[in-house]
C-alpha cells in the first residue's frame, strides 16, 4: 500500500469511500512540506493541483492595492485547499499563504480528473466533498459578510 | 434540565437600588466594565444572570452579569455603547450612582455540565455573559471534563477581555480558540466564522454540553454544526436577547414564543427552543 493510502484512509473527507476509490486518489497524491512564509500559489497562477492540510495553517489571501495583502481564511487540518482546477479558465483565484509550517498530500488536478472521467461513480463521490466544502465556505463567508458582531444602531 | 434561580430578585423587584461606581474600564472602543459597590448584602448571582441598570433620568436597560460569581464584593457589568441609555451607563465616571435591579434570569447550566466535555461558543460581546461561568468552571476544574472555549470577533483590535484570553490561552486545562472575521498584517491567528473553529474542537459529542452566546445569527450557525457533529438539542444551551422592561415577567416585552425571555431566560435549552429559534418575526 502507498504512503499516501495510508494517510488518506480514516480520514474524514474520504469517509464512506471504498478503499479501491481511496486508492485510486492516493495515486494521483504526493505528501508535500510547506515552511511558515512560503506561497503554495498565487492568484491567477495556473491551477493544477488541489491540497487536503494535514497539519499547519494556511492563509487564503487577496492582494488589495494600497493595503497589501487580505486574508479572506485560514485552513487548517483536515481542510481542503484549490478548487480552481474544477472549473474554466483554472486559475487561483487567492494566494495561498504559509502561516505556520504545513503537511499536506497534493493532488495532481488532471489525474484527478482522468479518474473521475474513466471511474463516474469516484468522480460522483469525489464531488459531492468538493461541493459540502465549497458550500461550507461559501456559507462561512456569508456570514462574515453580514458583519454580525458590527455595532448595532 | 430545567434553569433555576439561584438569587431571588430584591422584595421590592421594580425599585432599583442605588448604586456607588467603584471603576470604569474601557475594553474596547464602545465597550467598558464597570464594578459596583455592592448593597450590604453583597452581590449573589449565578452565572449567566443579568441585572437593569438604570442611568437615572434616561432609562434602564439589561445587562447581563460579566464578573466572578465567587466575588461577592462587587458587581461586575460590562456595557456596549448602543443607545441612549447605554451611553449614559458608558459615561459614568468613579464616584457617580446609577440605578441597580436584580439579578435575573436564568443560569448557564454548569450543574449539569459536571462531569462532561464542555464547549464555549461565544463571539464578539457575548463573551461578557459567558465569563461568569468560565471562571466558575475554572475554579472548579476538576469537576469538568474536557472545556473547549471558542471565540470569535470582528477583528484582532476588538477581542474583549484581551488579557484574559492571553491567561486562559496559558492554561493546560483549557483549550482557548480564537478567529477573527477580519485578520491584519499582524494576526497569526485563525482568520474565518467562529463556527470553523468546531470541527477542531476535542469533546465528546455523546455527552459534550455547550454555552452558546453572540448574535443570534452566530448563534443559529453554531446549533446547526455541533447540532451536525452529534450533540443534541437537550445539550445546547443559549443566552437569548430581546427588549427586556421589568425584569420579572410581567410586562411581556420580551416574549419569546411561549418564553418571557426575563424570566424563563436568558438562558434556555435548545430542546425548550423548537420551534421558536426558526420562527421569524417571533
Amino acid at each position: 500500500m502507498s504512503e499516501v493510502f495510508d494517510v488518506l484512509i480514516g480520514r474524514p473527507f474520504f469517509e464512506g469511500m471504498t478503499d479501491e476509490q481511496i486508492r485510486t486518489v492516493a495515486a494521483a497524491g504526493s505528501k508535500v512540506t510547506y515552511h511558515e512564509g512560503q506561497t503554495i500559489f498565487r492568484e491567477g497562477g495556473s491551477a493544477d493541483s488541489c491540497y487536503l492540510i494535514l497539519g499547519g495553517d494556511v492563509a487564503l489571501e487577496m492582494q488589495t492595492p494600497g493595503h497589501g495583502p487580505q486574508v479572506m481564511m485560514t485552513l487548517h487540518a483536515g481542510d481542503l485547499l484549490g478548487w480552481s482546477w474544477l472549473y474554466p479558465p483554472f486559475r487561483w483565484t487567492y494566494d495561498a499563504h504559509i502561516h505556520s509550517d504545513t503537511e499536506a498530500i497534493r493532488f495532481d488536478a488532471v489525474m484527478l480528473k482522468d479518474a473521475s472521467e474513466a471511474d463516474p461513480t469516484l468522480g460522483y463521490e469525489l464531488m459531492k466533498r468538493f461541493t459540502e466544502t465549497l458550500v461550507n465556505r461559501m456559507q462561512s463567508i456569508r456570514i462574515q459578510l453580514l458583519d454580525v458582531y458590527s455595532t448595532p444602531r | 434540565m430545567s434553569t433555576q434561580l439561584l438569587a431571588e430578585p430584591a422584595a421590592r423587584p421594580m425599585h432599583p437600588v442605588p448604586c456607588r461606581v467603584r471603576s470604569v474600564a474601557r475594553e474596547l472602543d464602545d465597550t467598558f466594565t464597570l464594578e459596583l459597590d455592592p448593597p450590604a448584602e453583597g452581590w449573589a448571582f449565578a452565572p449567566g444572570q443579568f441585572t437593569m441598570l438604570y442611568a437615572f433620568g434616561v432609562g434602564e436597560v439589561p445587562i447581563s452579569i460579566s464578573g466572578d460569581p465567587g466575588d461577592q464584593s462587587r458587581l461586575v457589568q460590562t456595557i456596549r455603547a448602543v443607545g441612549p441609555v447605554t451611553d449614559a451607563l458608558t459615561s459614568v465616571a468613579p464616584g457617580d450612582t446609577i440605578g441597580v435591579r436584580g439579578p435575573y434570569g436564568s443560569q448557564w447550566p454548569i450543574e449539569a455540565a459536571e462531569g462532561r466535555d464542555v464547549v464555549i461558543v461565544t463571539g464578539g460581546i457575548g463573551l461578557a455573559p459567558l465569563r461568569p461561568a468560565i471562571r466558575h468552571i475554572l475554579e472548579h476544574r476538576d469537576r469538568y471534563q474536557n472545556v473547549t472555549l471558542l471565540y470569535g470577533a470582528r477583528s484582532p483590535d476588538e477581542l474583549l477581555f484581551a488579557d484574559e484570553l492571553q491567561g486562559w490561552r496559558g492554561r493546560f486545562d483549557l483549550d482557548v480558540l480564537i478567529t477573527v472575521d477580519h485578520g491584519d498584517r499582524m494576526w497569526r491567528g485563525p482568520v474565518g466564522v467562529v463556527t470553523s473553529l468546531i470541527s477542531r474542537a476535542s469533546f465528546d459529542p455523546e455527552s459534550a454540553i455547550a454555552f452558546i452566546c453572540g448574535p443570534e445569527i452566530m448563534m443559529r450557525f453554531t446549533i446547526q454544526e455541533l447540532e451536525r457533529q452529534g450533540v443534541t438539542s437537550d445539550r445546547l444551551y443559549v443566552s437569548m436577547e430581546r427588549n427586556m422592561k421589568c425584569g420579572i415577567g410581567l410586562c411581556g416585552h420580551c416574549q419569546l414564543g411561549k418564553f418571557f425571555i426575563c424570566k424563563d431566560g436568558p438562558i434556555l435549552s435548545c430542546a425548550e427552543m423548537t420551534n421558536v429559534c426558526w420562527t421569524r418575526e417571533v
